[in-house]
């Protein structure tokens, strides 16, 4: 699975799919990014950082849910 | 003795543990309420009863108005305290509470969703003849309008969200083409963040120093400020050290000031202890910013200089007792200094969540930390851990008690700013109390790129 790449969140904290509860998501399954494209925000100690591929990708699935809580280093997306 | 038969306390941390211990004093039982983030908290552990409220999540736990009255109901407490932060000036809460026959210590909804409002409340106080910082009186409705007041203003200016706080959603603009280009951004940045994109337009005060009134009124219409506060020390527009008295104003800039927190304060009929923001400029000239309807975290050095307990100041103006003005001393009683301990990087204010490996305190000052040695600091919440509260029987007394706790403070297994405090405590600037809000911007500049010295 080496070709497999992944976007790993740089904090621990919540993870959140879109910018503000009434905004659409940043990115949906299928979708392509160009590195540095945000794909989420992380919260930690109500400070929210954005969540970056550090690579061009397709991107296959989220391996977490809106709002759900991530640890550093934790796969958020994997991309194709 | 107390009216109250029981106090649930609607927050964590160390403002949890600072009600409770006055609450114990006056033998009020108390009830904790948690999430599953702090489940092992000091503060749960101190509580006569704690009920848990949900997930770590604070919409899901301590923001769930229903979970908590309900904890109210089940262990049968009277009387909720918001403590800051939270559902503090929630007015819908406030209204819930009283809904359910319970006493909610602080102001009365009305109050709070008056005061919530930035450009009512500028209305109201400007009414009460307390200065406000020159603007647009009313919402904007246009960039046009907005271009039109700010060039009668002058610039350059403060775009502020009207729903705003906390240093976000404002921005500074210095002309007509900035400001355009900020009008809509700032707006749709307020949308997203507060639900509201209403914004107002004010003059932008250069090194301007932040100075607040701490105010207490009861039921009987009984106003008493308890001087003020400087809290012009800040990272991100947050403050990190506070005083009491503030070195910058003279005796008649203080009367005058605390006067004018008085005269607003009355002027809305309000009831609890209560704190009136002002931004001061290099002339001394002082305007009104906010009002905030709660204890604030940096109300130990109005306890200190005024020898009271605010908390229990609360409970006795909720139980519509009168306030007794013989309790405060004709002045402020020397100086008290607070620091605020954060779990993060000194020099980029990055969050340090993380286990606290070792927790050593300094005596002789006082403490108010929310967590222990072997404590998790969670992500979830904010990045405060404590504080450290000097007094001394002048400032440079509380500024040498100060270092010499921050000297003794070991802290190790996640980051924190006891560096960067110590380097503020030592700075020429703050020693002479020659400093403004930007003020942390020129000790980083000062410390250069290494590791700060400690």
């Amino acid at each position: 699975m080496s070709d497999k790449k992944a976007i790993l969140s740089p904090l621990p904290g919540v993870f959140y799919r879109k910018p503000s509860p009434e905004k659409p998501d940043y990115v949906q399954e299928g979708d392509t990014v160009k590195a540095g494209d945000v794909v989420g925000l992380i919260e930690v100690m109500k400070n929210f950082y954005e969540v970056k591929a550090e690579e061009d990708g397709v991107i296959d699935q989220f391996c977490v849910e809106n709002e759900s809580i991530v640890d550093v280093g934790q796969e958020i997306v994997s991309l194709k | 003795m107390s009216d109250f038969k029981k106090v649930l306390i609607a927050n964590r941390g160390e403002i949890a543990r600072r009600i409770i211990r006055t609450c114990r004093r006056l033998s009020i039982p108390t009830v904790a309420v948690y999430s599953d983030a702090d489940r092992d908290a000091l503060f749960v552990r101190e509580a006569d009863e704690a009920v848990a409220i949900g997930p770590a999540l604070v919409k899901k736990s301590y923001l769930d108005m229903e979970n908590i009255i309900r904890a109210a109901k089940e262990t049968g407490a009277d009387a909720i305290h918001p403590g800051y932060g939270f559902l503090a000036e929630n007015s819908a809460f406030a209204e819930r509470c009283v809904a359910e026959g319970i006493t909610f210590i602080g102001p009365s909804a009305s109050v709070i969703r008056l005061m919530g409002d930035k450009i009512e409340a500028r209305r109201q106080m400007k009414a009460a003849g307390v200065a406000i910082v020159p603007g647009v009186d009313g919402a904007l409705s246009s960039v046009e309008e907005a271009i039109q007041a700010a060039q009668e203003i002058g610039y350059p200016v403060m775009l502020k969200a009207s729903a705003g706080g906390g240093g976000i959603g404002m921005q500074v603009v210095s002309s007509d083409d900035e400001l355009e280009k900020a009008f809509a951004s700032t707006a749709q940045r307020a949308g997203s963040y507060f639900g509201d994109d209403t914004l107002f337009l004010e003059k932008f005060i250069a090194a301007p120093r932040h100075i607040e009134v701490q105010i207490a009124a009861d039921q009987h219409g009984n106003v008493v400020h308890l001087w003020e506060r400087e809290c012009s020390v800040q990272r991100r527009n947050q403050k990190i050290i506070e005083e009491a008295p503030s070195p910058f104003l003279d005796e008649s800039r203080r009367e005058a000031l605390c006067q004018a927190a008085v005269r607003g304060a009355r002027s809305i009929g309000y009831t609890n202890v209560g704190t009136m923001e002002f931004i001061v400029d290099e002339q001394g000239q002082f305007y009104f910013l906010e009002m905030n309807t709660r204890i604030q975290v940096e109300h130990p050095v109005t306890e200190e200089i005024a020898g009271v307990d605010l908390v229990e100041w609360q409970l006795r103006i909720a139980e519509g007792r009168p306030l007794q003005r013989e309790a405060l001393p004709s002045a402020p009683q020397g100086h008290a200094i607070e620091c605020r301990v954060y779990a993060e990087d000194p020099r980029t204010f990055m969050p340090s969540p993380g286990k606290i490996e070792t927790l050593r305190l300094p005596d002789g000052v006082r403490l108010e930390f929310a967590v222990t040695e072997g404590d998790q600091v969670t992500p979830f919440y904010d990045p405060m851990i404590g504080k450290i509260i000097a007094h001394g029987a002048n400032r440079p007394e509380a500024i040498r008690k100060m270092k010499e706790a921050l000297g003794r403070c070991v802290v190790s297994g996640i980051k924190h700013n006891i560096p960067l405090l110590v380097n503020v405590m030592d700075h020429p600037d703050f020693q002479a109390g020659a400093y403004t809000t930007k003020f942390v911007e020129t000790v980083l500049k000062d410390c250069g790129q290494g590791e700060m010295r400690t």
